[in-house]
């Protein structure tokens, strides 16, 4: 007599297929569905040109929920020396000089298309990539802190001691410059987010928007069009991809 | 005709070495001192994430622009032709290698990754001025070895002239250089000026004087010789043209500050309300740098060489003011993020006036680096002879300019 549960070779092999076919290349299709970024196989294009977008309107004073997760995503932690100790994105209280009215907005580098830090950078280790993010190559910056001065928004740090335990996907070293480079390692594994923003979002104030500003169906040109955005020190004509509305 | 020679430092042989030991050991110093800081970090500095820059540059910066100075002499002889200043060109030359070495030993040794000189040299960013300075500065080392050579070997003394003319032209680029690289940092105010570059000239011109002519007056103490009045009035002569440009430019690199009304508020900052920073600047800068020099040697109360001799110590530690004004304050004064808000609260110190406190380790990098010039100096005086020797003829007698005492 037949056993009803014996399974022939063919139906085996065609519900492995079946079965391996759901395990691998499904979440390929809806992770690329998600991500208008490109796969970690293909260089970086300039067809791409991320940027961000800040309302400072749906900022909430007291709120570190952005900077917690920069330092957890980046391995940002403190020597209790906070003049030394390294901040890529801080919170700012401001006060409107004429109407008095006090803004709270998060500050970090702002991505410039005409970079003074890679301007002034001796060895290039300052750099801006084609996509527009902009970062420190952290093998051949020699410490001269040339870009520090440099930057009209005091975006950057210098590594003052010697650090333990670094993320292996934010490599960082005693004797650097840093700063804030919109995650790279997570753009470059297909992300179309940061940790910042994803922090903003889970927190429901959605005040930092970021993408592709060549895509107008990105959450940054979309918060864009909604809402007018100003840069910081646009007299400077520095074109960062950084702006901020709602002051 | 009188007959220049050359001959080596001659000193008694215990004072020599005491004098070697001292500043080997001053060096030696640095070296540890740099060695700690780059062991733990620049956090056991006085620099921060605010004063990026602090007293080790200080030193270099100072350094870098009187070794571009003191080969004023050497350039008056070669490019002037100045015959006054020919048996004191060779000295010169020393003195501003020496010095290059020792500013540039300083800069490197305070990096984040001194080991990463390599990089340095060999991955350029050709839109920065710092990357042009690497090669002004090295560059600036070759040609005054050549020069060193035309000098004092007679086979290829026919060059002075032109290697002399070469030198005076690279050195007016290389402070023009070390001046830009505050003059194009255009987000602060204290900088991004190109009369930045001409003031750092007219800076070295000046404190290359007074530098050569203290050493001259030690070396010429322990070698038993006297400096001719007519050089010492020709010094001086030097010194007050000098001072009046060092005045005329810091006038104007501030009127223009003050005319640019977005850098107003930096210049009430720096000349009425800045604390040690405007103490610094009327006090440090222009008093003692500039106006007390100028009255000790324009009111000829006491004799050239010692009028002379305290306007030259007092410049030197005007110098020293005015880099601590020009670096420190103009870092110390934030950054103008938003022009019309003023900054509430920030973790960063966005909204205070930046303070700095350095460390005995950069004080250290930064005494080791002269020590490390001087002690340049010391081997090429004992080893080579750079030092004049007037053979008087006997029909002429005026052109004395160094003479033998013994």
């Amino acid at each position: 007599m037949k056993n009803k549960h014996t399974i022939s070779r063919r139906n085996f092999l065609v519900k492995s297929i079946a079965a391996l076919s759901v395990i691998y290349v499904v979440p390929d299709i809806f992770s690329n569905a998600s991500a208008v970024t490109k796969p970690p196989n293909i260089e970086v294009s300039s067809k791409t040109r991320w940027g961000m977008s800040i309302d400072v309107d749906k900022c909430v004073d007291g709120c570190t929920s952005c900077i917690d997760a920069c330092a957890d995503e980046n391995g940002l932690y403190g020597f209790d020396r906070p003049e030394t100790d390294s901040q890529w994105i801080r919170k700012l209280t401001l006060k409107d000089i004429k109407t008095e009215k006090i803004t709270v907005l998060p500050m970090l580098c702002q991505h410039c298309e005409n970079p003074p830090c890679c301007d002034v950078c001796p060895t290039g280790a300052s750099f801006r990539r084609v996509d527009g993010i902009v970062m420190v190559n952290q093998h051949t910056c020699i410490g001269c802190r040339y870009c520090m001065l440099a930057c009209p928004f005091k975006a950057r740090s210098f590594v003052h001691e010697n650090l333990t335990e670094q993320l292996t996907n934010s490599p960082r070293g005693k004797g650097c410059v840093e700063s804030c480079n919109f995650c790279v390692n997570k753009i470059d594994n297909g992300s179309d987010s940061t940790a910042c923003e994803e922090a903003c979002m889970k927190e429901g104030h959605n005040a930092i928007s970021f993408g592709d500003l060549n895509d107008p169906k990105s959450r940054v040109s979309i918060a864009i069009s909604k809402k007018p955005n100003r840069r910081l020190r646009a007299d400077l004509k520095l074109k960062q991809t950084v702006t901020y509305s709602g002051f | 005709m009188d007959k220049i020679i050359f001959t080596k430092f001659i000193i008694n042989p215990k004072l020599f070495w005491f004098i070697f030991g001292l500043l080997g050991f001053l060096v030696l110093i640095g070296f540890a001192s740099s060695h700690h800081m780059e062991n733990e970090g620049h956090y056991v500095t006085g620099m921060t994430n605010q004063i990026v820059w602090g007293l080790p540059h200080i030193f270099a910066v100072l350094l870098i622009v009187i070794s571009s100075g003191v080969l004023n002499i050497a350039s008056l002889s070669s490019v002037f032709n100045k015959e006054l200043y020919k048996p004191l060109a060779p000295l010169s030359s020393l003195l501003a290698i020496a010095f290059l070495i020792a500013g540039l030993a300083i800069l490197v040794l305070d990096l984040g990754r001194p080991d990463r000189l390599i990089v340095a040299m060999t991955t350029y960013n050709f839109k920065s001025i710092f990357a042009w300075n690497i090669f002004l500065y090295t560059g600036f080392a070759v040609v005054l070895a050549g020069y060193i050579w035309t000098m004092l070997d007679h086979e290829v003394k026919k060059y002075s002239k032109p290697v002399g003319i070469f030198a005076f032209t690279w050195r007016i680029i290389l402070t023009t250089g070390t001046g830009s690289i505050f003059g194009f940092l255009v987000a602060r105010e204290a900088y991004a000026t190109a009369i930045l570059a001409p003031l750092f000239i007219v800076m070295s011109l000046l404190y290359g004087v007074v530098v050569y002519y203290l050493l001259l007056v030690i070396i010429n103490k322990l070698h038993k010789t006297i400096i001719e009045s007519e050089v010492i009035e020709n010094l001086k002569k030097l010194t007050v043209m000098f001072l009046f440009a060092n005045l005329y430019f810091l006038f104007l690199y501030h009127l223009t500050n003050m005319y640019i009304s977005k850098h107003l508020e930096f210049e009430i900052f720096i000349l009425l309300n800045g604390g040690v920073y405007t103490t610094a600047f009327w006090l440090g800068q222009v008093l003692i740098g500039i106006i007390f020099p100028l009255i000790f040697l324009l009111t000829n109360r006491m004799c050239s060489y010692f009028s002379l001799l305290i306007s030259s110590l007092f410049i030197l530690l005007g110098s020293f003011m005015s880099m601590f004004v020009i670096i420190i304050a103009g870092q110390a004064y934030p950054l103008t993020i938003f022009p019309d808000h003023t900054i509430v609260e920030s973790s960063f110190y966005d909204n205070v006036i930046h303070s700095y406190a350095p460390s005995i380790y950069e004080l250290g990098l930064g005494i080791g680096g002269i020590a490390l010039a001087l002690i340049i100096v010391l081997i090429g005086l004992a080893n080579l002879k750079f030092l004049p020797k007037i053979i008087q003829s006997k029909n002429n007698n005026k052109n004395l300019k160094t003479s033998s005492v013994d």
